[in-house]
């Protein structure tokens, strides 16, 4: 499903280059479940930003869905991420302005779909995740644990193939984290890719399968 | 992304932030009022003078001696001083199929006495015509009697103000009245017309032509009214009244004609010229709403750069990005412009209010103009903040809070 072939990664600072990723050879499956750990800046975000294709690589190949995506143009990449994949981030990144239903629905507008249909589809997918008394609620009038569970409503609510996930935790307590991961593990139950990366261990280890980033490259790659 | 989706969003971000939106839809409104209030008052004087002139009469035609252009040849060898127009040159236009009435004018002021009060005031001379090619109204009695013009009768007609001034609430009609060295009966008295261009019509005397050569005496017209049949014939009474006066002048071309159209058209050009020239300062105030406008929705980008990154993020492309702060500046334009549209209109009905015989009203190119302006500026200073947004790159917008 995603296949990078010799991805590098380099950013120019001042003078000096900075290997952010260097050679990374990587094989992910439908359905797959994916932690991603190492220490501060040896490229995990870096990595996701490019599966994500919010990035693009330095060098090496990207084949997603056996489609190449390097080099296609702005509106197709939005579209292969608007269809594909849903993202979920370590500030949430609601739009204040807007209730948690709006929020959950952008995604849906940004298709062009039609208003009743959204409601219905918005409803459905927040009530699933426990949020039906949310609906109006503005983001600051939630808790966090409720912030990244419509944050996680508005990474499904396309029914994408892969979730992306960086730091989904790092802003929440251990019992609201756990709760949240637990319900990213019942996404990738139905089937759907799920990429995490993160610091914590225990977490980390709850995935099927781990890698490890350091300065750049994969040093550990472990299945069970 | 649907319009009415992308409206939406739109809407909702400018309704955010409430002081700020209020500060740009008064900026756009002021311009566009005072463009709508500066051409209204522009071609409301410009219809105003037009107006004014046009009552002067229809068609009409007058003939000045000399002439006023200059060829820029050298001087003619024989006669420097043009001849005068007389009397009869004025009546031999008549013979001119084009031409239907003629009033020969002279000018003077003269004390005039009646028993014992006295006044200095303007006089004129000249024959009946005058009163239908000036579309003079008459409050009493008659205007000049249809006599021969060499014939010097001893009447005259007076304005309302010099009647009042000489006779108060006294009978007017049938007094004698002395003008200079002779005497004359009062057999009219000229409706008030209020100020109209050029004579005071109120302040006047007007008597027979021959009587007020003989009071001033000079042989010469200041001037000749003529009027011709139609408008379509201007033209052609005034080249059959310049061939007119040749004949009769020995073949010499010595007079000046100017056409009421002529007039008419030429303040209509300044006075629209100095309507556009107001109308374009008002769009300057239009040009510093639009850098309003730019200045805050830069601001806008740099405090949204999370909400761009994400919507980039969850698959915008950068086209719906641009649209929407597009729409966002759209959103401002329009609906201040609406708002400086009824401020405008709303100014316009004040001063109509206040001055009710000066007839303000904005054209609808004002309007228009105005408001079109309005819309371009704010897209025009638009695009850039939404070229800005647009480009913003999601990874980095994303970082931190
Ligand atoms: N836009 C950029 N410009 C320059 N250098 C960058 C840029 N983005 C990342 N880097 C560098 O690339 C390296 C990898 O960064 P990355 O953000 O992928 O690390 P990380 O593993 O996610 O770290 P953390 O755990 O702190 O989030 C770092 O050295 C970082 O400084
Ligand atoms: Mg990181």
């Amino acid at each position: 499903m995603i296949l990078l072939n010799g991805i590098s990664r380099d950013f120019l600072l001042g003078d000096t280059t900075v290997h952010a990723l260097s050679d990374i050879n990587l094989e992910i499956g439908q359905g797959d479940y994916l932690s991603i750990m190492g220490p501060s800046g040896s490229g995990k975000s870096t990595l996701l930003n490019i599966i994500a294709l919010l990035d693009r690589p330095s060098k090496g190949s990207y084949l997603l869905n056996q489609k190449n995506v390097i080099g296609l143009h702005d509106e197709e990449l939005a579209k292969i991420r608007r269809e594909n994949i849903g993202f979920v981030f370590q500030f949430f990144h609601l739009i204040h302005r807007l209730t948690a239903a709006e929020n959950v629905g952008i995604p849906l507008i940004l298709s062009g779909m039609p208003p009743q249909e959204r409601r219905e589809r918005v409803e459905a997918v927040m009530e699933s995740f426990g949020l039906a008394e949310r609906t109006h609620h503005k983001p600051d009038q939630l808790s966090g644990g409720e912030r990244q569970r419509v944050a996680i409503c508005r990474a499904m609510i396309m029914h994408p193939t892969v979730i992306l996930a960086d730091e989904p935790t790092g802003n929440l307590d251990q019992v609201t984290g756990r709760q949240v991961i637990d319900l990213l593990e019942d996404l990738n139950k139905e089937g759907v890719t799920l990429i995490v990366v993160t610091h914590d261990v225990d977490i980390g280890k709850r995935a099927r399968r781990r890698l490890r980033l350091v300065d750049g490259r994969i040093v550990e790659d472990i299945r069970n | 992304m649907r319009y009415i989706d992308n409206l939406n969003l739109a809407f909702n971000a400018i309704g955010a932030h409430h002081v700020r939106t209020l500060l740009i839809l008064i900026g756009i409104s002021i311009g566009v009022s005072s463009v709508i209030l500066l051409t209204a008052l522009g071609d409301s004087a410009r219809r105003y003078v037009i107006s004014e002139f046009a009552a002067l009469g229809t068609n009409l035609i007058v003939i000045l001696p000399g002439r006023s252009e200059t060829t820029g040849g050298p001087p003619p060898l024989m006669g420097e001083t043009p001849r005068d127009l007389t009397v009869d040159d004025a009546m031999s236009l008549l013979r001119s199929y084009n031409i239907s009435r003629v009033a020969p004018i002279t000018v003077g002021s003269t004390p005039v006495n009646y028993q014992g009060r006295e006044r200095v005031v303007d006089v004129i001379g000249t024959t009946a015509d005058m009163k239908e090619i000036r579309h003079l109204e008459m409050a009493q009695g008659d205007f000049l009697p249809r006599t021969d013009p060499r014939e010097a009768s001893p009447v005259c007609v007076v304005g309302e103000k010099i009647r009042k001034e000489l006779f108060g609430p006294e009978k007017s009609l049938g007094e004698w009245l002395r003008t200079g060295n002779r005497r004359c009966r009062v057999i009219g008295i000229i409706k008030s017309t209020g100020v109209s261009i050029g004579v005071d019509l109120d302040d006047i005397v007007i008597i027979p032509v021959a009587s007020a050569q003989i009071l001033f005496d000079s042989p010469g017209l200041f001037r000749v009214l003529v009027e011709a049949k139609r408008s379509s014939l201007i033209g052609a009474a005034s080249e059959d009244a310049r061939q007119i006066i040749k004949d009769r002048h020995e073949g010499e071309d010595d007079i000046t004609i100017i056409t009421q159209d002529s007039i008419i058209a030429t303040f209509d050009k300044i006075l629209s010229t100095l309507t556009y020239g107001l109308a374009g300062i008002g769009t300057i105030s239009l040009a510093v709403a639009g850098i309003l406008i730019m200045n805050v929705m830069l601001v806008s980008v740099a405090q949204r750069r999370n909400e761009i990154g994400l919507l980039k993020a969850i698959g915008a492309p950068k086209h719906e990005i641009l649209k929407l702060f597009i729409s966002e500046a759209l959103l401002f334009s329009v609906s201040g412009a609406l708002l400086g549209l009824l401020l405008g209109l709303g100014a316009t009905e004040i001063i109509k209010r206040l001055y009710p015989t000066f007839p303000v009203a904005v054209p609808a190119w004002g309007i228009i103009a105005a408001c079109g302006i309005a819309i371009i500026t704010g897209v025009l200073f638009g695009v850039l903040p939404a070229k800005r947004a647009a480009e913003l790159d999601p990874i980095l917008a994303l970082e931190k809070h």
